[in-house]
């Protein structure tokens, strides 16, 4: 059967149409259907470390110095192949600031000298209500099933409204070719392209192979990760005995990242 | 018709030739930027928008004005306005074209920019952004070309295009109200989170448009034959003072709010742009803002000085550019500083992204001039 050049175009943009608006319609609708849940069967070991939803507990009272949060900071910035690079246009994925700068409306004049000049542990929070994901116009930050927030580095289109949204400073953006600041690249990671934005992952590549966060491994029993939503796990029984502290909990982004004090 | 865009005399030819180098200079930079990152700005890790994204701001803003013609013509039959409504639908169509470049020299993997569509995105603002510009730059390139098309052969527009002229009108209301979304929708950037920004965003709009545009009619009237007419040009200044003097009375409801309520949040941008807290770069041209702003508005309000040419005129240049400083420059760069960390990271554009910027505008200008060229000389022709 012929078909005209003109036909052909109808059709093409109508399908085209019809494409678009479906899959934005069901996204509206129910939102997530769509999105390639995570096949059972490939690309899973039988290792994997899983749970309804992972939470991080931070012992500030082990924590107390810089050296002290050193290790665990090197070893996620040496197995993710974070690059060094100096000044404002810097990638972090953990790293630690003052007390009044992690927590600016818990701090006031007469906050102990002790807190006042202990660092903190700043990271991704993995929010329940994560903004960056609600911005993010292409999906490359989506929210697992298990909590955890991630970025698809490749779907990343490098609009940094994710950096807009988050309201912990927690994501970086490739201003540079990050390879020439990677002392040494481990093979194992990948590292990143140009132009694209990145943050911790609560290492679900670790996680995947069984193994629980590389910096809760080598923190000494000073950071603590598990299933929030199990009654029985270590962190929701430390979560019952001792005092914590969520970053900016009156933005209702819910954090899981939780401070013990 | 595009080819009544290739006759014209030296000076012309001479501006189209200044565009060209401005845009070649800019696309030089570009390459730059696309081979090294956008390193080559000043961008930073706390202050992640900057100069692109507030003239991305700013231009939908003099898009959006366009409406201030269209309605009146359309709506109300206003006569003044009918020669003049076609070059604020193409003010519009080279302004949203040049808010579509901010976005894509403002991206890290422009090469990814289909992802927008392909993986479309409701729950993103930026996602419905793209549709609403998208749509009001394709409703503004056919309602102006098919009127100018039936301005050429002699006739009455066809009717379908009234409805896409009724569509462009609350169209023009939802580009600026959705650009306002992308800030006020976010937790934790107390400078933007307003649920006046949307309607601050289109007072603002409304004047710097409609001012821009009748200084570019000005400058067209002296080159060419065109007249606009004075009734024309009272309307319009008229329409500029009120939507200029609600956009600083809204600007001023801000100000009450954070400061009276003592609320440090809300205080510590404005604390920043005007006090200087926390660095001083932006202070001398908040001060300007406010001189400009002030001075502009007492001249358009008094009769006298809004009916003389010569102090209107520099009441028009002094609401463009005060327009300019308050959402090319200040909005964006002040909605981030300070930072989630209460910390003062100052951002200040570099050479690289000045010049893509300029060459950003030129593109916008050469469509601009080409699209005047054709509907002048339409025009004319349809008159002898």
């Amino acid at each position: 059967m012929a078909i005209n050049r003109r036909t052909f175009l109808k059709a093409a943009g109508l399908t085209t149409l019809a494409g678009v608006a479906g899959h934005a319609a069901m996204e509206l609708l129910a939102p997530g259907a769509l999105e390639a849940a995570r096949p059972e069967s490939v690309g899973r070991f039988p290792e994997e470390l899983t749970a309804k939803r992972w939470a991080m507990l931070i012992d500030t009272k082990k924590f107390t110095t810089v050296q002290t949060y050193q290790r665990s900071i090197d070893a996620c910035h040496v197995l993710h192949n974070v690059p060094h690079i100096p000044g404002d246009q810097e990638i972090k994925w953990l790293w630690t600031d003052s007390f009044k700068h992690v927590f600016p409306d818990q701090q006031h004049e007469l906050v102990p000298d002790a807190i006042k000049n202990q660092p903190f542990l700043a990271l991704c929070n993995h929010c329940d209500n994560p903004p960056c994901v609600r911005v993010c116009p292409t999906k490359a930050t989506f929210k697992r099933d298990d909590g955890i927030v991630m970025m698809d580095m490749h779907r990343c289109i490098g609009c940094r409204y994710c950096m807009a949204g988050c309201p912990y400073g927690a994501r970086s953006f490739n201003f540079w070719d990050p390879r020439p600041f990677i002392a040494n690249i481990d093979p194992y990671y990948p590292t990143r392209m140009i132009g694209v934005v990145e943050k911790c992952t609560f290492c679900e590549d670790r996680l995947a192979r069984g193994q629980i966060p590389a910096c809760v491994e080598v923190s000494e029993g000073a950071m603590i990760f598990g299933d929030l939503d199990n009654q029985d796990s270590e962190v929701r029984r430390v979560l019952r005995e001792r005092y914590s502290l969520r970053r900016k909990p009156s933005l209702g982004t819910k954090p899981h990242v939780f401070y013990l004090i | 018709m595009l080819e009544k865009a290739l006759q014209g005399n030296k000076a012309y030819w001479g501006w189209i030739f200044t565009l060209l180098v401005a845009i070649g200079i800019g696309f030089g930079f570009y390459v730059v930027q696309l081979q090294q990152g956008l390193g080559v700005t000043g961008l930073n890790r706390d202050v992640s928008w900057g100069l692109y994204i507030g003239q991305l701001t700013y231009m939908v803003g003099i898009a959006a004005s366009a409406v201030m013609l269209v309605l009146p013509y359309y709506l109300h039959n206003y006569k003044a306005f009918g020669k003049l409504v076609i070059f604020g639908e193409f003010l519009a169509v080279s302004a949203v074209i040049v808010c579509l470049l901010f976005v894509v020299v403002d991206l890290g993997q422009p090469q990814r920019l289909m992802n927008v569509v392909l993986h479309p995105t409701p729950n993103s603002v930026l996602f419905w952004d793209m549709v609403v510009l998208n749509g009001y730059l394709f409703l503004n390139i056919i309602i102006g070309w098919a009127v100018l098309h039936a301005v050429k052969k002699g006739v009455r527009p066809a009717s379908w295009l009234k409805i896409l002229i009724y569509v462009s009108i609350p169209w023009a209301v939802s580009i600026h109200t959705v650009t306002a979304f992308l800030y006020a929708g976010l937790p934790g950037r107390y400078f933007w989170h307003d649920s006046l920004l949307a309607a601050s965003f289109l007072t603002g709009a409304f004047a710097a448009g409609p001012a821009l545009l009748l200084l570019i009619l000005m400058i067209v009237q002296k080159v060419s034959d065109l007249k606009i007419p004075k009734e024309a040009i009272q309307t319009l200044t008229k329409i500029i003072t009120y939507a200029w003097a609600i956009n600083l009375f809204m600007l001023l409801l801000k100000i009450f709010s954070a400061y009276y309520s003592q609320y440090p949040a809300k205080m510590a941008t404005f604390d920043y742009l005007f006090g200087g807290v926390g660095g001083e770069q932006m202070m001398p041209w908040m001060w300007n803002f406010v001189f400009l702003s002030v001075v502009s508005l007492v001249l358009l309000v008094i009769p006298s000085t809004r009916n003389n040419p010569i102090t209107m005129t520099i009441a028009l240049v002094m609401v463009v550019f005060a327009g300019w400083i308050d959402k090319g420059l200040s909005l964006v760069i002040g909605g981030f500083i300070p930072n989630p960390f209460k910390v003062h990271t100052e951002y200040w554009p570099t050479i690289p992204e000045f010049f893509i910027t300029v060459g950003v505008y030129a593109v916008g200008l050469l469509i601009l001039t080409i699209l005047y060229k054709v509907a002048l000389a339409v025009q004319r022709e349809n008159a002898s």
